[in-house]
């Protein structure tokens, strides 16, 4: 329906669909017979010379209709709450926009509020983030809505992170798409033919509904797409006339329909059963998983298929993936002595098998490779079941001698089956000798581990070591999830922390796009509350200054999450990617008054997150300089995250 | 080329000074050392202890108990590792004898297990 044009009744959804229009006096008949005592009145007084036909001078002197939807039935955005009612979506994170009022009030006044909640969010980067983090924990996605074009820019690196990382998102733009009937100025201006061409390389689908029912299509549609392996974010733009306009009745009852979970495709048995057979005659076999795992029982089914090889486990940086304390566990060194190699859901299975230096004379960096001649390659994963080409995230191309595209969690049982198959007697006792060895092996890691974790154990700033033990020891007890960590703290949780639960870790960001930290542990602590376990970030101060605004997200949802930083002062990444480049140069980097290279400081002024953390109505410390401290300040924010209030402390850490 | 020239120039300091050939070199000064220990960036990956971190050497430290002074100074040098070289012109010698001197000062660390926190 044009809003506010109440003369000319044109049809935008049939306009839409390219159904004629019909003419303004026609459309607006109806209306003639509810003319009100004044319109009949003036109808009277016409001279009878040129006698104007009823629906004309409704058309000329009618009383406007408003809100015109109000008296035609039910908006299509009641419907469309309907829709998303139907899918298990529990929150929308989401920062608010005219574009998409018509739904945005619907979900709160007709839908309740509930099924999804509306989260009144400060940036569209942190909604998609928080999306992002709640779906790590949780399993189950979550639904934003952004402003079409200003707003979809905002969350787009959000988007992208979460298609990187493999993520699904359901994301609804509003745009105004009635060039003849939506208002000048801004929501012109924040109008686009076709926004979701703006994420399409970064998106796994994406449609714009142009009627109810084809809403009612594309919505769970587009559910059963973003969570169906391979998982990723999808798109739907949402006209705001269609939001706003009556629900007509064409005859044909509105239907909404059934989503059914699709099973995930599973990598082809007779690859399986060569895998299998592969590994069972290896002498050292080793399983290296990036995206690989996404829940709890995945991670035992890996540890099944570890101990059936005594195949030592590469933990990459995707996921947790594999019990920290197994003693298969070991760093990526082992990749050097492999004879087989299985790469389950690699981001980059060329940087797995290769390093590269950067560092030589000519400036282009070398490339070595780190396995030994005539090491097999396989691949499991979904990775080729989704690759796009604008954006570079599916890496340099490794070839390998056995490739299954296949869900890993779906196919590790048939896989472990096969291995049990192919074992001989011989051979299951050539592996079962190695257990002792194994065993040895991680212990002597462990010590070394240690070892290095407590050089500069009483240093200031606090080293990245303390603050990961200091935090542990106060939320050991408890169920505890490290969600999400930003900055880089040496992988010292990872490295030191008895993890085994997905929730205890849940990876990196995937397209490394810095802001996503703290809106993503937001995100994280919200699944974790509903579970009732209490949530920790190690929170990077550069990424938090991105969009600070999530802080007031949760606490204004009463979101429990503990926020310690690890303020190293600086863009530590380009700190030393700058002084690389003036040591290539010959050059003595300029560092100004700072301690680090002009532009990638965070001092002079030093920010002061805690005073950040209390103005949007978080518990808050610091800055912590000395270890000494740590501990007992650790203490006191643990018991208001308890009590169910986030809380931040500023610890002034070493860089990395 | 430049390369293998590089590998085989710090693999003879190495092997040089682990086979007790330790050319004597002006000891340098620890205090002033730590200062240029920030100031020409070493901190940056090392940390300001020397302790390492991911992104140098895979957790491998520079303190305490630092290379020796001839593998450190050929490596600080002449590395085509993941670390850039530092030459004369941007770190002088007497900087470089500093630090090291810095380097060597760091207390030994103790033994985790008497970290209450890291024994647990």
């Amino acid at each position: 329906m044009a809003r506010g044009d109440s003369g000319l009744k044109v049809d935008r959804r049939k306009f839409l669909t390219g159904v004629a229009v019909a003419g303004a006096a026609g459309t607006v008949a109806p209306h003639a017979a509810d003319a009100t005592p004044a319109a009949s009145a003036a109808a009277a007084r016409l001279p009878s010379a040129l006698p104007p036909t009823a629906q004309t001078i409704a058309a000329e002197t009618g009383t406007p209709d408003i809100p015109p939807y109000s008296q035609h039935g039910r908006p299509g955005s009641d419907f469309m709450v309907d829709v998303i009612k139907t899918l298990d979506i529990k929150y929308l994170p989401a920062n608010p926009a005219s574009s998409f009022r018509g739904i945005h009030e619907s979900l709160i006044d007709y839908g309740g509020n509930k099924q999804p909640e509306f989260l009144t969010c400060m940036h569209e980067e942190s909604a998609v983030g928080m999306a992002h983090g709640y779906f790590k924990v949780a399993g189950k996605p979550l639904m934003t809505l952004v402003h079409g074009t200003v707003g979809l820019q905002h969350a787009s690196m959000g988007i992208y992170n979460a298609f990187c990382d493999r993520v699904p998102v359901i994301i609804m733009g509003g745009t105004d798409l009635d060039a003849a009937y939506r208002p000048p100025g801004v929501p012109t201006v924040h109008s686009a033919q076709d926004i979701n061409a703006m994420v399409r390389d970064y998106t796994k689908w994406d449609d714009t509904p142009v009627s109810a029912q084809h809403f009612a299509q594309s919505f769970v549609r587009a559910y059963k797409i973003a969570t169906t392996p391979p998982y990723g974010p999808v798109m739907l733009a949402l006209d705001a006339g269609l939001q706003q306009e009556p629900i007509e009745d064409h005859g044909q009852k509105l239907y909404i329909p059934k989503y059914v979970k699709g099973a995930p495709p599973q990598g082809e048995m007779g690859a399986v059963r060569e895998a299998a057979r592969l590994l069972v005659n290896a002498e050292r076999p080793v399983i290296v998983a990036d995206r690989a795992i996404n829940t709890t029982q995945g991670i035992k089914l890996l540890v099944q298929l570890a101990e059936l090889l005594q195949a030592p486990v590469v933990r990459q940086r995707g996921r947790l993936n594999f019990p920290t304390t197994h003693y298969l566990s070991r760093p990526a060194g082992v990749i050097r002595q492999a004879d087989v190699i299985l790469g389950l859901e690699l981001s980059d299975y060329w940087a797995t098998v290769n390093g590269f230096v950067d560092n030589n004379e000519h400036g282009v960096g070398m490339n070595e490779s780190h396995i030994k001649p005539g090491t097999k390659l396989i691949s499991l994963g979904n990775h080729d079941l989704m690759t796009k080409s604008n954006y570079q995230e599916f890496q340099r191309f490794q070839s390998v001698d056995l490739q299954m595209a296949g869900d890993v969690e779906a196919t590790l049982p048939s896989l472990i089956e096969a291995v049990k198959s192919a074992l001989t007697s011989d051979r299951k006792a050539a592996i079962e000798r190695k257990i002792e060895a194994n065993k040895k092996a991680w212990q002597k890691g462990r010590d070394n581990t240690h070892q290095l974790a407590a050089i500069a154990w009483d240093a200031s700033p606090i080293s990245t070591a303390r603050l990961v033990m200091e935090t542990y020891n106060q939320v050991k007890d408890l169920d505890w999830s490290m969600a999400v960590e930003s900055g880089n703290t040496s992988n010292w949780a990872r490295r030191l922390l008895p993890m085994d639960k997905h929730y205890h870790w849940t990876g990196s960001s995937g397209g490394y796009g810095v802001g996503w930290g703290s809106p993503a542990a937001v995100g994280a602590a919200l699944a974790n509350r509903d579970e009732g376990r209490f949530t920790v970030n190690f929170q990077g101060d550069g990424d938090l200054m991105y969009a600070p605004g999530v802080l007031w997200t949760a606490a204004r949802h009463k979101i429990p999450l503990l926020t310690v930083m690890h303020n190293n002062r600086g863009y530590h990444q380009e700190v030393m990617h700058v002084q690389r480049l003036a040591n290539f140069r010959n050059r003595v980097a300029y560092l100004g008054n700072d301690m680090a290279p002009i532009g990638t400081s965070i001092q002079n002024p030093d920010v002061e997150y805690h005073k950040l953390a209390e103005s949007m109505g978080w518990w808050a410390k610091g800055p912590i300089k000395d270890p000494a401290e740590l501990g007992p300040a650790l203490k006191e924010a643990v018991v208001v995250v308890k009590s169910g209030q986030p809380a931040l402390l500023n610890v002034w850490t070493q860089p990395r | 080329m430049h390369r293998q020239i590089v590998r085989v120039a710090l693999a003879a300091a190495v092997a040089g000074a682990f086979l007790g050939f330790n050319p004597a070199f002006a000891a340098g000064d620890a205090a002033r050392g730590k200062l240029q220990f920030v100031k020409h960036g070493c901190w940056q990956c090392h940390g300001f202890r020397g302790q390492g971190s991911v992104a140098s050497s895979g957790g491998k430290v520079l303190a305490p108990d630092p290379l020796p002074w001839e593998a450190f100074s050929a490596f600080v040098r002449s590395t085509n590792r993941a670390m850039p070289p530092f030459s004369e012109k941007i770190l002088p010698n007497r900087d470089l004898e500093d630090i090291y001197a810095y380097l060597q000062s760091v207390p030994k660390t103790a033994d985790y297990k008497s970290i209450p926190l890291l024994a647990q």
